[in-house]
């Protein structure tokens, strides 16, 4: 498990090693502010919706998970992928719910990202690693936590990165996007120096 | 610009999707180790944007403005899933390579952007091109990438040798680093470099004056 965890967090990071998420990790790492609270909401929406599909594909989707209804012979996988992304929106639009009516500070500072979150491939990236490595319903809570900790901490660093560097003279058509793809390229390679890492 | 209103010439160009607007990133960058993966994702991408860019075109008038993004997603998601199986059915191996990167075209920003921005507005004959353009602007990034990738790591284009190997008497040595996630990054930022140096325009300007929601 703590293998797992790790794995998620830093060798297997989805932004770093995987490409995941690209586009809002570029478009939303300007500032550390905001980077700050997408990365909160990644974590959130990453952490509850992983294990919910896992429960969904294990239950109905899988081949021979219909066995209780008398219909063990179908395999609904091929559903996976518009499953997955159903449950992603409703759970980020029943979370935008939730913490409006709870937490409305909380809703503040972190509403505006929820609606990105929906078509942010780390999410459903996720979900589909869950399935293509067949991690069991405690696997993929730590998986989910894990992955979207990893995300989290790539956009932090590369936003707190590059509020210093945006200031330094650059080529200029280096300037921006180039030298953001620079920086994380360089922050791949240090995340990638953790694989391997274990507690204990 | 006077070829604007032209739809397959200017997103190849000019409007270019990934270098432009930094739209479908992850990708590009995932499944460029090698040129013929890129290849089978560029036609993936092309096939389910230019079909989702014609039905949501048809079907525009209907569509109630408050749940367009749900419809819009399941069309998408339907088209990717035909793909998914047809490549499973007859690229066994391809599709273990492509990973899941296949099942993501579903929130690939491109798909979603020019349903959103394009289709919903426009006919069904300039949304296929336009769904054409944008694919074909994409892909010639992604089988450029791909084709560095693939001839500094392993000496070869498409499987044929180019570049004779070290290790097999000849006189190259792969650039290892290139295999890894770091070259994908590193390379695509040569290429927004140069795609910027040669277009002034397309530069960004200077810290302060950033616009944070341009990007989906």
């Amino acid at each position: 498990m703590s293998e797992l965890l790790l794995n998620a967090i830093f060798s297997e990071n989805l932004a770093l090693a995987y490409f995941l998420g690209m586009c809002t990790f570029l478009a939303v790492s300007r500032h550390f502010e905001t980077a700050f609270g997408l990365g909160l909401a990644v974590i959130a929406v990453e952490t509850i919706t992983v294990p919910i599909n896992n429960l969904i594909f294990n239950g109905l989707l899988a081949d021979g998970a219909l066995a209780w209804a008398g219909l063990g012979d179908v395999d609904l996988g091929f559903l996976t992928l518009i499953a997955s992304i159903g449950v992603i929106a409703a759970t980020v639009q029943i979370l935008e719910m939730i913490l409006d009516r709870f937490f409305p500070e909380l809703y503040r500072a972190l509403g505006i990202f929820l609606p990105l979150i929906t078509v942010n491939c780390a999410i459903l990236g996720a979900s589909l690693f869950m399935v293509e490595r067949h991690y069991t319903f405690s696997e993929s809570i730590v998986y989910g936590f894990g992955s979207g900790l990893g995300w989290a901490l790539a956009i932090w660093a590369l936003a707190a990165l590059r509020e210093r560097v945006d200031e330094t003279l650059v080529p200029e058509g280096l300037r921006g996007l180039g030298l953001a793809f620079i920086l994380t390229g360089l922050m791949s390679m240090g995340f990638a120096v953790f694989g391997g890492l274990e507690f204990g | 610009m006077s070829i604007k209103d032209r739809p397959p010439i200017e997103p190849i160009l000019i409007t270019n999707p990934v270098t432009v607007h930094v739209l479908g990133i992850c990708s590009a960058l995932a499944v460029t180790t090698s040129l013929a993966t890129a290849l089978v994702m560029s036609a993936s991408l092309i096939f389910v944007l230019s079909f989702s860019n014609t039905l949501i075109s048809l079907i525009r008038r209907h569509i109630p403005n408050s749940v367009r993004l749900i419809v819009q997603i399941t069309i998408i998601a339907s088209l990717v899933i035909v793909v998914d199986q047809v490549l499973q059915a007859y690229f066994f191996d391809m599709s273990k390579r492509l990973s899941v990167f296949v099942g993501l075209i579903v929130t690939n920003c491109i798909v979603l952007g020019r349903a959103e921005a394009f289709a919903m507005k426009n006919p069904p004959g300039p949304s296929l091109l336009d769904g054409i353009g944008n694919g074909l602007g994409y892909a010639w990034i992604l089988m450029l990438i791909g084709a560095v990738r693939e001839l500094l790591v392993a000496g070869t284009l498409l499987g044929r040798t180019i570049l004779p190997l070290a290790d097999d008497g000849g006189w190259f040595t792969p650039l290892q680093l290139m295999a890894l996630p770091p070259g994908a990054f590193f390379l695509l930022a040569m290429l927004i470099w140069a795609v910027r140096s040669l277009r002034p325009e397309q530069r960004e300007v200077l810290p302060g004056t950033s616009d944070e929601e341009s990007a989906s």
